[in-house]
């Protein structure tokens, strides 16, 4: 029975692994484990199924994702492999791993700021231009090119950048 | 050929579910008319953005509503093959683009309603209608608060913006009456924990209004006769024309996938 225990152990994280080697399609240097959109991994004999939750209702990156997840599980041998969607508890911003902070600021995307509050209506807020590292920045558009993005511009070195939104 | 339309079993959870589904999928439909049309580039993005939201939270009601209803419907069948009859949503959202200061002001009334809206409904008893209200809300902020700084720069601008921002606010406000309207299917949701009484949420809505509109340097206007009939049915011209457009593949090639 240990052995057994240990074998479903194993096989679970090999699917695990699996899954969390996708990346979201529009932030590829993040995985969806980094991303916290990754929530559970259930396994029932040699089949499995995988939780994932949307970012913003209308991300169309979920259905690539999905699409992805399957082709990464067969091809780690998993046999008709499932993807559910959870909507509840709702996906944050304060699931994405310290690591995929650093990897999203090392891509030149800003990386979501706890402190912000998303209801403050011209609030102040200071964030970091991840090419310089300059706070001199403002807002120039606080939807950007996709849903999770507002578009900010450094007035130190000029350059635009991407702010991954708090959530 | 033209496809039938379906029937739905309007059981009041059922009902509720369509009408905050349609509402959803009507304005979101609306702002992805302005996608390429847009006055700025950002703009552009930011409205097909919110659209993008909106038509995701249309999908999660409809797929609830589907479920509840548990006949052979589905979100597609929902959103595609009801006419406009059958649309329960707000006479608000389906009313034209209009100017850019139309479509902001309509995005503004219903944003700060929807903002305080899908914060009360995180509550409901209903597990899914409050993991949807979870999603949404948080949504919902950005909306706002976009649809309130664009109102404060057009009141507060030119004169031209200024007549225009203060043109739509004295053309749609005759629509807003209706958000804080309920029937007897909807109360019963209400004594159950279901469902929030919209009409708790009207001071409160009347307190963001005043705070932007007071800022934009425009004024509400102090008439109390309100347009209805979208919850039951009965809507303006400007239904049809949208549904003819969103509905068009489905109904000329029944079932087609991208």
């Amino acid at each position: 029975m240990v052995i057994a225990v240990d074998d479903n152990t194993a096989l679970r994280q090999r699917a695990w692994d699996a899954a969390a080697s996708v990346v979201d399609p529009e932030i590829p240097v993040l995985s969806i484990a980094d991303l916290g959109v990754l929530r559970d991994v259930v396994l029932d004999g040699d089949r499995v199924e995988v939780a994932i939750t949307p970012t913003y209702s209308g991300c169309p990156a979920m259905n690539m994702i999905a699409l992805e997840i399957e082709i990464a599980l067969e091809r780690a041998g998993f046999r008709q492999p499932k993807v559910r969607t959870v909507l509840s508890p709702a996906w944050t911003t304060e699931w994405m791993s310290e690591e995929g902070r650093q990897k999203l600021r090392a891509y030149g995307i800003a990386p979501p700021q706890a402190s912000h509050s998303r209801r403050a209506l011209f609030g102040e807020q200071a964030v970091a231009c991840p090419q310089c590292g300059s706070d001199k920045t403002e807002l120039l558009s606080e939807f950007g090119s996709t849903s999770c993005k507002a578009l900010w511009r450094c007035k130190s070195c000029s350059e635009p950048f991407d702010y991954f939104k708090c959530h | 050929m033209a496809t039938a339309n379906i029937e739905v079993s309007e059981t009041p959870l059922v009902l509720y579910a369509l009408r905050r589904a349609d509402d959803a999928l009507i304005l979101g439909h609306r702002l992805s008319e302005w996608c390429g049309h847009a006055p700025m580039l950002e703009e552009d993005m930011a409205l097909s953005n919110i659209a993008l939201d909106l038509i995701g939270q249309a999908r999660e009601l409809y797929t609830y509503a589907a479920k509840t209803e548990g006949k052979d419907n589905d979100e597609d069948k929902l959103a595609y093959l009801r006419d406009v009859r059958q649309y329960r949503n707000l006479l608000l959202v389906e009313q034209p683009n209009g100017d850019f200061a139309q479509t902001l002001v309509r995005q503004f009334f219903y944003s700060a309603f929807a903002d305080l809206y899908w914060r009360a409904m995180m509550t409901s008893r209903d597990a899914t209608l409050a993991a949807i209200a979870a999603k949404s809300e948080k949504e919902s902020a950005y909306h706002l608060r976009h649809a309130s700084e664009w109102i404060i720069r057009l009141g507060d601008g030119t004169d031209e913006s200024h007549r225009r921002a203060q043109a739509a606010i004295d053309h749609l406000w005759a629509f807003t009456g209706e958000m804080f309207a309920v029937d007897d299917g909807e109360r019963g949701l209400i004594h159950a924990g279901i469902a929030v009484d919209p009409g708790t949420l009207r001071g409160r809505w009347l307190t963001t209004l005043s705070g932007v509109i007071g800022e934009a340097t425009l004024t509400l206007p102090q008439t109390d006769w309100m347009q209805q009939g979208g919850r039951s049915g009965r809507h303006s011209e400007h239904l049809g024309h949208l549904l003819s457009e969103l509905q068009s593949m489905q109904r000329t090639f029944p079932g087609q996938t991208w």
